[in-house]
């Protein structure tokens, strides 16, 4: 058997239903192998988005997601999704093609040191030298990318090991020497956790986006309900914990909800699950936290202690970390009064910012867009997003219902990704509605995947709110910058109706909140993918706002 | 804008089991780099067993800086193990080949006389030039260099450290 071969029947039998990718030189036997292939391979029609489309399939079905590219171009093209999976510990595992082992080191013909390029955003990669390596190679690559904290694993195979034949074996059981993902966090810290929780008066939840990696959702939600404990998520961690839950508080952050930026600055116990404290998070490192104590359930032990010192460390798996907290807690649980006076501060800052946030003036905006998405999707419809503004409304102003239906790129913030990405996720669950918030540059960069949409009856709706503006950037400038505007209009253009109809898609543009009804339940019932332009006031700010290197406590709550 | 309080750093030396193959000092060497981790020195070599290679890194580091640093070197796949050595209860040695201008007898002879001390070798005599080997803890290689220092070195190439706990059987 050939190595190419060996590698489509690898990846058989690691369940793969779908590849995307795009071929080349260096990969044209690997190519020839999947017309026999059993799984479905979806052609894109640009590398970065086959490693978006496989990053947001391995979000939603929570196994890798598989892209190929050929070398050079291919592969670097490839770069951008690998780096944004890497930033959001995304299970992806990346096949490229090489030049033959001879050439390496040549300079040849689009010859790229891939691993090396890659090898800051990757978890792990590989370069068989013999095609008898590929089988165990592959399993290896889906299993360090799947396991322990996920991220992308890159298999770069050189044309002539995928040409060799060998005779192959492919292994039942493998061992990484070097790599023990399965933790199980330590018994007496779990005890000093349920202990510092006992005697908080005002502990608070921040579930971050390793809820969702583990698909804790129900643990968190047990929890959260039996010791009655506020839950404030990161953005990454958004829809970990419903937002309609009676003790939800939302994102906090740099554009954090108003109350949970507020409720956690007045907490005095934090419990992280599955948060890396990111700068976007949690403002100013120094002044989070301060006086309070930190409990992090964390499956990386690297985390614990890199952006914060904490007071206990739970590393493990937060499913069976909360699992175990939950059992200690049920026997030692003091019933706590659901009336306690934390939980009415919860309800007194939710309604006191309802009653004081002032709502942008003009007939459609981002939030009246979004509230009337969100009452017309249903609650198990899978939301992505683009980067910017766009972004950063859909985590003020939509609410995640169904844990683990939103996902966007949110540690590297990539332009383009949530496109393909919400294709992606749409091949992992075609029964589902699958909508992308996006700005318009964002979609910009990565349109021409409305071609496989198309072509693929993936079909997904791209909620374009359309400022003709990069404007998150534009907001900075207008904020630190005294509005001087400098590289960010984009003058009307395209005009993306025209654009959703060049590739044989639908595309609606919604000037009222009329139309945009109408828009939305067309787009529900549309077998192509649906382009709604919804076009946004440029001037219209996301609030609140936490200034970089700001705490908190220090959140702007509008103009 | 988001530093930290100020740590005291001092000395450590860390030592890492890898695994022996292609690319592995590279990840290393990246991972040191993207995380701005200061190594002072890296000496890599074989060990009693094929294939694993053991690496020593020698780092001036406050504490929480040095927790990150093994940390995230336990993190890489390739790496097997990592221990922080109490350097009280750690034997470390390094080499140095110093050569160093001498054209006059007395120079030559003070320099052969303080190689002596130093429990030196000397390797090489030119016409302008005396090549020393000095084995030691870095201190001590720093008071040879300090103390030939005025005669002029020529060149000088440091090994890094290498290093191995005290007693016990365990690799
Ligand atoms: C324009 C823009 C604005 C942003 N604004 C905000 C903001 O206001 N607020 C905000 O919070 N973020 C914001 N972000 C996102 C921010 O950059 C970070 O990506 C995010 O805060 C990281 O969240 P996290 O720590 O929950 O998740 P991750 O980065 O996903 O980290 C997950 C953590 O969980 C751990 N983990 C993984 N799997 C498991 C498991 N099975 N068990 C236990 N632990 C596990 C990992 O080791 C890691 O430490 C913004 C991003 C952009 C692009
Ligand atoms: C690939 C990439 N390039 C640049 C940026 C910097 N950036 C962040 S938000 C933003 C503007 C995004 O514009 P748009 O998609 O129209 O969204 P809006 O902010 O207007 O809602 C830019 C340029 C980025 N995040 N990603
Ligand atoms: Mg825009």
């Amino acid at each position: 058997m050939t190595g190419a071969k060996a590698l489509i029947q690898a990846l058989e039998k690691e369940g793969v239903d779908v590849v995307f990718g795009l071929p080349g030189g260096a990969n044209l036997p690997i190519y020839d192998a999947l017309v026999d292939a059993n799984f479905r391979h979806i052609l894109v029609r640009h590398e970065q988005s086959a490693a978006h489309m496989a990053d947001g399939y391995a979000r939603i079905k929570r196994k890798a997601g598989v892209c190929f590219a050929t070398s050079g171009p291919g592969a670097t093209n490839l770069i951008t999704g690998i780096a944004t999976a890497y930033a959001d510990s995304s299970p992806i595992v990346a096949v490229t093609g090489q030049v033959p082992l001879a050439m390496i080191g040549k300079d040849a013909f689009q010859e790229t040191d891939i691993i090396g390029v890659a090898n800051p955003c990757t978890k792990y990669s590989f370069q068989p030298r013999a095609a008898a390596e590929i089988p165990e190679m592959i399993k290896k690559a889906v299993y360090i990318a799947e396991s322990g904290r996920p991220g992308p694993v890159l298999v770069d195979i050189p044309k002539d090991v995928q040409q060799a034949t060998a005779d192959m074996k492919f292994p039942e059981l493998i061992k990484v020497r070097g790599y023990n993902p399965n933790v199980e966090a330590d018994l007496s810290e779990m005890a000093r956790a349920v202990e510092l929780l006992l005697n908080a008066e005002r502990p608070i939840i921040m579930a971050g986006g390793g809820v969702i990696l583990s698909g804790a959702f129900s643990e968190l939600q047990a929890l959260a309900e039996l010791v009655k404990i506020p839950v404030v998520t990161t953005f990454k961690g958004k829809g970990a914990f419903p937002e309609n839950h009676p003790l939800a508080m939302g994102p906090i952050g740099m554009h954090g909800h108003a109350e949970a930026n507020k409720i956690i600055v007045e907490a005095d116990c934090i419990v992280a699950v599955g948060a890396r404290f990111s700068d976007r998070s949690v403002g100013k490192f120094d002044e989070f936290g301060k006086g309070m104590s930190i409990i992090h359930l964390d499956i990386d032990p690297a985390e614990i202690g890199k952006n914060k010192s904490v007071d206990v460390a739970l590393v493990g798996d937060v499913k069976s970390s909360l699992r175990t907290l939950v059992k200690m807690f049920s026997k030692k649980m003091i019933k706590k009064d659901s009336d306690n006076p934390w939980l009415k501060r919860r309800k007194e800052l939710i309604q006191y910012y309802a009653e004081t946030l002032k709502d942008y003036p003009r007939e459609i905006t981002a939030k009246k867009s979004l509230k009337k998405l969100r009452e017309l999707l249903p609650a198990n419809a899978i939301v992505t997003t683009e980067v910017g503004q766009c972004q950063m409304w859909a985590s003020l102003h939509f609410d995640v219902i169904t844990p683990g239906t939103f996902f966007s790129s949110t540690g590297l913030g990539t332009m383009g990704f949530g496109f393909p990405a919400s294709i992606g996720a749409k091949a992992a669950k075609p029964n589902v509605p699958v909508v992308d918030i996006a700005g318009d540059g964002s979609f910009n960069m990565t349109e021409n995947s409305l071609a496989v949409s198309v072509l693929d009856k993936l079909p997904v709706i791209v909620f374009l709110m359309n400022n003709y503006m990069l404007g998150m950037v534009a907001q900075w400038q207008r904020t630190f910058y005294n509005r001087r505007y400098s590289g960010v209009h984009q003058h009307n253009c395209p005009d993306y109706v025209k654009i959703a109809d060049a590739y044989g898609a639908q595309g609606i543009r919604a000037e009222s909140m009329h139309e945009l009804d109408k828009a939305i339940k067309a787009a529900l019932k549309s077998d192509v993918a649906t382009v709604i332009d919804i076009p946004i006031d440029p001037e219209e700010d996301v609030y609140p706002f936490v200034a970089p290197g700001t705490g908190l406590k220090d959140m702007i709550v509008g103009a | 804008m988001f530093a930290t309080t100020v740590q005291k750093e001092s000395w450590h030396i860390v030592s890492a089991l890898v695994e022996n193959k292609p690319g592995v000092l590279f990840r290393v060497t990246n991972l040191f780099r993207a995380r701005s981790f200061n190594i002072e020195s890296i000496t890599v070599g074989s060990t009693e067993q094929q294939d694993l290679s053991r690496m020593t890194i020698t780092t001036n580091s406050d504490e929480k800086t040095l927790d990150q640093l093994v940390k995230q070197l336990r993190k890489l796949i390739d790496v097997i193990e990592v221990k922080v050595l109490d350097t009280d209860k750690t034997v470390y040695r390094e080499l140095a080949l110093i050569k160093i201008r001498a054209v006059d007898p007395t120079t030559r002879s003070e320099i052969v006389n303080y190689a002596t001390i130093f429990r030196g070798n000397i390797l090489d005599i030119g016409k302008e030039t005396i090549t020393v080997e000095i084995t030691g803890t870095p201190d001590k290689i720093d008071a040879f260099k300090n103390l030939v220092e005025h005669y002029g070195i020529a060149q000088l190439s440091r090994t890094g450290v290498s290093a191995l706990p005290r007693g016990g059987v365990e690799s």
